[in-house]
């Protein structure tokens, strides 16, 4: 049993200098067999564990993790959640896990730091306006809060956007959505692992997967660094390895996976506390709790695995900032780093089973996974459980590349790929 | 980011250059005759690659010709280059 994070287990541990806080989560060593084994420690695969224990009473999981959790993209992506999308599928999807993400400080008890700061998309030429326009009335038809607003109220809202019309690409308006913000991404990893460990889930780390043994069409375990495991059903997310994994049960998927970049600056003063979007020049900024400006880059357009990207990716990023909010032009940058992000054709995820029995993938998350790590983990526990996608990821099935029931969220996601 | 060999112009930097996904997916002969499954695999399905993988490159902002590339995406290490319609060259 866990003990409660409370101000009264702090106060009770600062006398003992808190050496003696209980472990967050186990170090097991892999038992031969598991009813569930999930394939990725990230955020997604901790909370499909736990959803899977909690939800559909699994008592049998295994989450496999090659490195630490929460050392890929869960800690590398600039940690936005909105659920701003256009298409009426996505809106159901990223909601939801809006959602969930009001509710999980308390329910995880692990504070996420869940910061509801509101997220602005801007608006630089006459399309961006109209698509703008057209994604705030179709948020507002499925329940999502979104306003238009125009250049003066998006000046008002941010007063450090520099919203003269004579720079290279003006500000013409923007979006905002109030309940959309940021959180903590490593604490949602590790909020997760605790409360999966608590239920009994086996969180392995340093455990690499090798081979999944197949016999026929379904699965039968998987060959790992620390040997083999046996399981009838495998839920794979691995997010830029996905492509890895699938060709190891010899199948193909629709993704591509790119270098995505990131940066964060010195940390100064509270000067900008809300996000703020570019699609158009490609420039993201928020600012971290530590001060820090948090900037989010884009993709290259070339496959690698390298977790480095090009340097003009940055400069183009920063150009575009130093022109929205010149009070930055001195600023200087502390680190850059890169994940590899899986993208889909039409930039929306597959929660989905495939033509494997028992093994189920969670993927193409692209550039804008982490904000849906809440819902994306109980939808999959759903399908894994059920052999059954709920009618929430239904249209994120495999199946759409073949129907041609694509679900095209290039607008929305906000980074150009 | 890195230098290309450009088959036709020699040695550039990366940012010249666009990248156009797996090289030698042949477009179907006959369209009208495939399956949904077979239109899926040629448009969307990739191998997606960590190691060798054989890729196109345009010189976009160059010569504008498409050519060839053996790279390796785990380091981004090029391997081979070599022009539009020549065989791949073999390990």
């Amino acid at each position: 049993m866990k003990n409660k994070y409370s101000i009264i287990s702090l106060i009770k541990n600062s006398f003992t200098y808190h050496e003696n806080w209980q472990k967050a989560w186990g170090d097991p060593e892999p038992k031969k067999e598991y009813d569930i084994v999930i394939i990725g420690g990230g955020g997604h695969g901790l909370a499909t564990a736990y959803y899977l224990a909690k939800k559909h009473n699994v008592k049998n999981i295994a989450v496999l993790e090659k490195g630490w959790i929460g050392g890929g993209n869960t800690g590398r992506n600039t940690t936005i959640i909105r659920s701003n999308y256009l298409w009426d599928a996505s809106a159901g999807l990223y909601d939801h896990a809006l959602k969930i993400w009001e509710k999980l400080s308390q329910e995880l008890n692990y504070n996420v730091m869940f910061s509801q700061r509101g997220v602005m998309n801007l608006a630089h030429n006459l399309q961006d306006v109209r698509d703008l326009k057209r994604r705030t009335h179709a948020n507002r038809l499925n329940g999502i809060d979104s306003v238009y607003l125009n250049t003066q109220q998006v000046k008002k809202f941010c007063p450090i956007i520099n919203t003269s019309p004579d720079i290279r690409y003006p500000v013409l308006g923007g979006t905002l959505q109030r309940r959309a913000g940021t959180a903590r991404h490593d604490a949602v990893a590790w909020g997760y692992a605790r409360g999966a460990d608590e239920m009994g889930v086996d969180i392995i780390q340093n455990c690499e997967v090798k081979g999944i043994k197949r016999s026929g069409d379904s699965v039968d375990g998987v060959e790992t660094t620390k040997g083999f495991i046996k399981t009838k059903k495998i839920g794979v997310v691995a997010a830029g390895h996905s492509s890895v994994i699938a060709n190891m049960a010899g199948l193909k998927l629709p993704l591509e996976s790119k270098p995505l970049q990131a940066l964060v600056s010195e940390p100064v003063k509270p000067i900008i506390d809300t996000v703020v979007m570019s699609n158009a020049v490609h420039a993201y900024v928020s600012q971290s709790d530590k001060g820090e400006l948090v900037i989010g880059a884009g993709t290259d357009d070339y496959v690698s695995y390298s977790q480095k990207g090009s340097h003009e990716i940055v400069e183009g990023t920063l150009n575009a900032i130093l022109e929205l909010y010149p009070i930055f032009s001195r600023m200087r940058m502390l680190r850059q780093w890169g994940g590899i992000v899986d993208i889909c054709p039409d930039a929306s995820p597959i929660i989905s089973k495939t033509p494997i029995k028992g093994l189920y993938f969670n993927c193409g998350w692209g550039t804008g996974g982490f904000k849906a790590t809440p819902g994306s983990g109980d939808l999959f526990a759903h399908t894994i459980a059920n052999d059954e996608p709920h009618k929430l990821n239904a249209a994120f099935n495999l199946n759409r590349f073949i129907s041609g029931d694509l679900v095209d969220e290039h607008g929305a996601a906000a980074v150009a790929h | 980011m890195f230098v290309i060999n450009c088959p036709y112009c020699g040695q550039r930097e990366q940012s010249e250059f666009k990248a156009g996904g797996e090289a030698h997916i042949v477009r179907p002969k006959q369209p009208t005759e495939l399956s949904d499954d077979q239109w899926a695999e040629y448009l969307f399905m990739r191998k997606n690659i960590k190691g060798i993988q054989f890729e196109r490159w345009v010189h976009s902002h160059g010569c504008r010709k498409w050519f060839n590339m053996v790279r390796d995406t785990s380091n981004d290490e090029i391997k081979a280059i070599y022009k539009m319609g020549e065989k791949p060259p073999v390990k």
